[in-house]
């Protein structure tokens, strides 16, 4: 399969992601040996952050890649095809709050705008834009979690799969904004110029 | 943001000017290699029998509202002293369009133009995209059907082979099929501009989701799906007659009139669309195995003439010409690492 290359994300979807490709034939035993190592050019595989992953499909450095819906939603720019949902990895983009008194609701009611801090900033501009609701965006880099519990902020649009760091922080779901899977995406102009590689390789993950 | 930057160098404060996001300043190096790029592109179209025109830069904000220019709007505005709108032009083939209705009212058809000329558009700036940037493409007006089309792809390969590009492809596709074939189905308009945006973005997972949801026969929705997939040599239309025969029946004759060596450049997509809002029939658009990003495109445009006043079917493509410079470099170092 090394006619392809495929950008793989680290993280969460790791595992799984490779369990895939495994089951289409891609030989995956060198990657799950080699923590360090990003290239492995026999099997047609890079590793790296899953917010990469898009960059990369989109330049054409790898024909194919996986990452999680959630990326895409943050980086509607980067023009790339989205070809399957694979299912797995699934999560869901919310907006919380401390548990109790909801103050999101208390400061949009009171004060007008509501404060919220995120890592995915564009995702949550559009929902309280779609909603009809004013917010001040905070962008944090780090533990999400700590921005309403000190004041920083009144809520968080955050990503959860099964809500335990949420509730261990004492926050609770206001709103379910999306639900995200991992998705496989292409490079437009490899999904033109190889489709039968391509389109061998989505038959099979149909299969699989 | 101020337009200059400040800089320390050695405990020195500098002022760096620099040029708008986007925009780039072209050294000697580069410029020689791009001259003499355009300029065999610019041979090309000459001995085609297409005379090079040059339009301004700056037109009236109306004029590209009358041409339909969907998804590539006027992204720089200014005042002139009477406090006209003017635009700096986001393609050529408006402009042209313009130029053959006032200035060719009566001319006899057909008519063929070619410009090597920069346009604006307010795209993220990154290599290959830039808020300035050169094309190079040719207008046939006036001539209908596949010959018309034929010719004009004859000329963006010969082009394309000029460039000195050894492995492109052409996509060719149709504007019409998609949308088409959803009428035929009785989609209604809102969900078919849907699923068309969802389509044009790549975003296959989407147009799966609202195909299924339209509630149609299994056998419609299937086709519907297995069309937005379909590209590839001339195998990939056979099976596909029956709701399709007049889209396909065009592009076999467009691909039966081609020479041999254009021919086997082209891979047929009946799931390309493309967001200008002018098109009308055939659609292309140009890849190299060399880099990512689609080199140029066209199409044919038979109604954007008529809301200009003189209503003559056309045909046109516009090359990237930085893009087609990425390519030959890419494909000059073998496959970039």
């Amino acid at each position: 399969m090394s006619e392809l290359r495929i950008a793989v994300p680290r993280g969460a979807l790791f595992r799984d992601s490779l369990d895939l490709l495994d089951r289409l034939g891609i030989d995956t035993r060198e990657v799950r040996e080699n923590d360090r190592k990003l290239l492995f050019e026999e099997v047609g595989i890079i590793t790296m952050r899953p917010s990469d992953v898009p960059t990369y499909v989109e330049a054409g450095a790898a024909d194919l890649g996986i990452t999680g819906k959630d990326v895409l939603m943050e980086h509607p720019e980067r023009e790339v095809y989205e070809l399957v949902d694979l299912g797995y990895g699934r999560c869901q983009m919310v907006l919380a709050s401390v548990a109790g008194e909801d103050r999101a609701a208390e400061a949009l009611r009171r004060l007008g705008v509501v404060r919220i801090a995120t890592k995915y900033p564009r995702t949550a501009t559009a929902h309280f834009l779609n909603t009809g609701r004013q917010a001040e965006i905070v962008e944090v880099k780090g533990s999400v979690e700590l921005a309403p519990l000190t004041g920083l902020v009144e809520a968080i649009v955050d990503l959860t799969a099964t809500g335990t760091t949420l509730r261990e922080n004492g926050l609770e779901v206001r709103e379910e904004i999306a639900v995200c899977t991992a998705r496989l995406i292409a490079n437009p102009v490899a999904h033109k110029l190889r489709a039968p590689v391509i389109d061998q390789l989505l038959e099979r993950i149909g299969a699989a | 943001m101020s337009a200059a930057r400040s800089t320390r160098v050695g405990g020195l404060e500098a002022m760096v000017d620099r040029t708008p996001s986007g925009t780039r300043d072209v050294l000697p190096d580069e410029m020689r290699e791009l001259r003499a790029m355009t300029d065999r592109i610019r041979e090309v179209f000459d001995r085609a029998g297409y005379g090079e025109v040059y339009t301004p830069a700056l037109e009236y904000e109306q004029t590209f509202e009358r041409g339909n220019i969907g998804g590539a709007r006027p992204a720089y505005r200014v005042f002139d002293e009477h406090g006209s709108v003017l635009v700096l032009r986001p393609d050529m083939t408006v402009p042209i369009a313009r130029v053959v209705a006032t200035r060719y009212q009566h001319a006899e058809t057909p008519m063929r133009f070619c410009y090597v000329a920069h346009a604006y558009r307010g795209v993220r700036p990154q290599r290959g995209q830039s808020r300035e940037f050169l094309q190079a493409g040719v207008e046939l007006i006036g001539m209908p059907g596949a010959a018309g089309t034929a010719e004009v792809l004859g000329v963006l390969c010969a082009a394309l082979d000029a460039a000195g590009l050894d492995s492109y492809r052409v996509g060719l596709g149709d504007a019409a099929l998609y949308p088409s074939l959803l009428e035929a189905f009785s989609v209604d308009a809102e969900r078919s501009e849907l699923i068309l945006t969802e389509l044009a973005a790549g975003d296959f997972v989407g147009v799966d989701r609202e195909v299924r949801a339209l509630g149609l026969d299994t056998a419609d929705a299937d086709l519907l799906l297995r069309l937005a997939h379909t590209r590839g040599g001339p195998e990939v239309l056979e099976g596909l007659e029956g709701a399709l025969h007049d889209a396909l029946s065009g592009m076999r004759e467009v691909h039966g009139l081609l020479a041999p060596e254009v021919a086997d450049r082209i891979i047929f997509d009946l799931g390309l669309v493309r967001s200008l809002g002018y098109y009308t029939g055939p659609l292309f658009q140009v890849y190299d195995p060399a880099y990512g990003v689609p080199l140029g495109g066209g199409g044919r445009y038979d109604e954007l003439l008529g809301s200009f006043g003189r209503a003559l079917p056309a045909v046109g493509f516009a090359l990237n010409v930085e893009r087609v410079h990425i390519a030959l470099t890419g494909e000059e170092s073998g496959r970039a690492q």
